[in-house]
């Protein structure tokens, strides 16, 4: 197909591609990708949809600003090297980007056609162009680095903030040091996306790209235990920090029960399965229950990743229990449809009040009442509110807790000079995540509390930002 | 990766590793734990931190042979390498002057117990030691216990050392003679709750140390929660040490118990096919990431 010009009317004629994923009923029993990108053909085509319109409303739904039409315009005359250099001067890690970020809720629903017309299919373009360039096994996408400033930063966490953060301290000239507390680099996208979600190798090879523009990974190493900030700031030479250590601490429900055997949160059960990788056991040291009845708790993207890992681990039902209706679900659409496709149950308006144990302490039923929905509440959602004399039972021998993270206490316990909110959550300026204390900068979830991973990202790359300014001008200012 | 400097047996089944861990060894308290993996598709286990060496830059392990993970560990030599290290983690022990104060330990938990009673000795307590095992070549450390200690008393199950008994029968015996301020007990969970139960009626402050399943070791996973005075907490964060008298054993015991089968069939096949421990390091230095 040549490079053809086409009229508007053209460009509106043609259907929004799908996506090619592997069917429900053989990706439902492996842990691989379930979205299998486009081809060359499928991603021109969609390419050809995009307007270009000179205001670009969608580049206002990103996080990070991505010129998207630049590199949408780039992939429809075929040049996709060309397309992955355009996205990196925004995104270093699009490929993880293009997978995980919830497209619907920001570009693609700024995007013009929106509305009439299907919105062009932005997130599965990005991932066209990231996925190609690995697969030409071609780093030549890399923006070059400022010259160096002779600064030196620390970043906290190698999860979406500290990464999105490192990546454009290392563009502007500073010395970067990125500390992760696990073995393994990626914070929540190794520990908490699964495998069929986000292929781990994937992420490697953008860390990998990280580390080969100059950042420094040091894994195995908690800041508040191995060292404190203060020693950061001191001793080890750092001029500022930047503090992305995610939520990371699991809410439970405080319900009778939740700590029977069989009873896990959503980040022990993902993170046995995806870090430690509990799916290829024996192999593998670390184990993970299989249950047969699994429950979910919980509407998010971690329950439907926590409940389609049951599913794939061999449970008969898989079922996600939610307290609100599916209209309110956190997740995003694409996940619960292809939960559902997958054959996961959905007890929407239904709230678990007790697990029961069978005689041997395991975990043998979940007692729930059914909920309608009443008046909003403070979330602007509906509220839940039980129905009298609804209560039934789930037979299960497997629950998994997935009902959000509060702030992990590590670092503001050895850090007395920064401020926190009542929740745990570091106070943080919004836009330049100045913290109260100087030199010390926060985004991400362990500011915002639970969020996405490209709120994250967007959040770094801004601290990042007031860091460069910071570095250059010493001053500092913050005001909560 | 961390080099072992030393490994030695000092026990069947017992091994003592000095291993080199600068930054830990500096901040390292008495009471922490790091988590460690032995190789690449190891798992994550808690192992108490015994001593550090700040100037030699080393911490260390003792590690009983029990599950799969302690054993593949117990294989390593001097100049291997130990595939993570991450730490210290965990509160340290509440050390103050209490006056009189009894470490009771039980196996392997003597080696817990040590940096504990020297802390408790350096704080000017006066300190005596109950340490018990099944046999005599099963109890550890107790010359450095001897070292630190005001009085160790030695209690072994079939009576080949010290008295015969359980360390619980060598503390009521004591009970009847001291009022003790501060008791520690480390070792099985049955031994801690027992030693619990006994100092309850006295009203006798006592602190346990619990060993729970753990993964991350840093608040993330809520593996190791325990119950303790009706109030959920995370063992990694909130302890490793509780009040002996508001922690619910039962539970523990049976969240410890949770992957029982799991555990016999991974020693099961690690008995069959022992895991290779010859590391190249020529290949290490090459490939420091960890590759699938």
């Amino acid at each position: 197909m040549a490079n053809q010009i086409l009229s508007k009317k053209e460009r509106l004629a043609i259907p929004r591609q799908k996506m090619p994923e592997q069917p429900p009923q053989i990706r439902n029993r492996n842990f691989e990708e379930v979205n299998l990108g486009f081809d060359v053909e499928t991603a021109v085509r969609e390419a050809q949809r995009c307007l270009n319109c000179p205001k670009s409303t969608c580049i206002d739904g990103c996080p990070v600003r991505i010129k998207i039409p630049a590199f949408i315009q780039l992939i429809a005359v075929r040049d996709f090297l060309g397309a992955a250099r355009k996205i990196k001067e925004d995104n270093l890690l699009p490929a993880v980007c293009g997978r995980v970020c919830p497209q619907e809720e920001q570009c693609e629903k700024t995007c013009i056609l929106k509305g009439k017309f299907e919105p062009v299919a932005i997130g599965r373009l990005e991932r066209f162009v990231a996925d190609y360039e690995r697969q030409q096994n071609s780093a030549t996408a890399f923006p070059k680095n400022a010259k160096l400033t002779g600064k030196k930063v620390a970043v906290v966490g190698s999860g979406p903030a500290g990464l999105a953060c490192a990546s454009d301290l290392v563009q502007r000239g500073h010395a970067v040091t990125v500390f992760e507390a696990l073995h393994e680099f990626g914070g929540v996208l190794v520990y908490g996306i699964p495998e069929f979600r986000l292929p781990k190798k994937i992420l490697r090879f953008e860390i990998n790209n990280l580390r080969q523009m100059g950042v420094e990974f040091v894994a195995n190493f908690i800041v508040g235990k191995t060292m404190t900030i203060d020693e950061l700031l001191t001793t080890g030479g750092y001029q500022a920090v930047f503090l992305g250590v995610g939520a990371g601490l699991p809410w439970f429900m405080n319900i009778p029960g939740e700590n029977l055997m069989g009873v896990y949160s959503a980040n022990e059960y993902l993170t046995r399965v995806n870090l430690m990788r509990a799916y290829e056991f024996p192999s593998t040291d670390t184990p993970v229950r299989h249950g047969k009845n699994v429950v979910v708790v919980g509407g998010g993207n971690t329950a439907m990743d926590a409940v389609r890992t049951a599913k794939r681990l061999g449970a008969e039902t898989a079922t996600i229990v939610y307290r609100r209706s599916e209209v309110e679900m956190p997740a995003r659409i694409e996940e619960v449809h292809h939960a559902r496709e997958e054959g996961i149950i959905f007890r929407t308006l239904t709230n678990p009040i007790e697990f029961v144990a069978d005689g041997t302490g395991w975990v043998h039923k979940a007692r729930c009442l059914r909920m309608e929905l009443g008046e909003p509440d403070a979330s602007g959602r509906r509220r839940p509110v039980p129905i009298a004399g609804s209560e039934f039972e789930i037979e299960t021998d497997l629950v998994i807790m997935a009902i959000g993270n509060g702030s992990n206490p590590l670092i503001s316990q050895t850090t007395p000079d920064l401020r926190c909110n009542k929740w745990g959550n570091i106070l943080a300026e919004p836009e330049s995540g100045r913290t109260s204390k100087p030199g010390v900068f926060a985004g991400g979830d362990i500011v915002t509390g639970g969020a996405t991973v490209i709120l994250a990202m967007g959040a770094g790359r801004s601290a990042a930002q007031a860091i460069d300014e910071y570095l250059q001008t010493g001053q500092w200012s913050f005001d909560i | 990766m961390h080099q072992i400097i030393t490994a030695e047996f000092i026990a069947p089944q017992i091994k003592k590793f000095i291993v080199e861990a600068p930054l830990i060894a500096r901040k390292r308290q008495p009471g922490q734990f790091v988590i460690l993996r032995v190789w690449e598709k190891g798992e994550r286990i808690p192992l108490t931190i015994v001593d550090g060496d700040p100037a030699q830059g080393t911490i260390t392990l003792i590690v009983q042979g029990i599950g799969k993970t302690t054993r593949h560990l117990n294989l390593l030599s001097a100049g291997d390498y130990i595939h993570d290290l991450v730490g210290p983690l965990g509160r340290p022990t509440h050390i103050d002057k209490f006056g009189l104060t009894v470490c009771v330990s039980g196996g392997v938990g003597t080696a817990e117990a040590l940096p504990i009673a020297k802390a408790l000795k350096q704080a000017g307590n006066q300190v005596i030691a109950i340490v018990g095992a099944r046999q005599r070549e099963l109890i550890i450390c107790e010359s450095e216990m001897r070292a630190v200690c005001d009085e160790v008393l030695i209690s072994t199950d079939d009576g080949s050392y010290g008295i015969k008994g359980f360390v619980t029968q060598v503390l009521q015996d004591l009970l009847q003679r001291h009022r003790p301020d501060f008791i520690l007990a480390v070792g099985p969970l049955p031994m801690m709750a027992a030693v619990a139960e006994q100092t309850r009626p006295f009203g006798i402050k006592t602190m346990v140390s619990l060993n729970s399943i753990m993964v991350d070791g840093t608040g993330m996973c809520g593996g190791c929660r325990a119950t303790v005075a009706d109030k959920t907490v995370f063992v990694c964060v909130d302890g490793p040490e509780f009040d002996g008298h508001q922690v619910d054993f039962a539970e523990i015991g049976r969240r410890q118990r949770q992957f029982v089968e799991f555990e016999a069939q991974a020693l099961r096949e690690f008995e069959q096919t022992p895991p290779p421990v010859h590391h190249c390091r020529l290949s290490e230095q090459l490939n420091p990431q960890a590759e699938e």
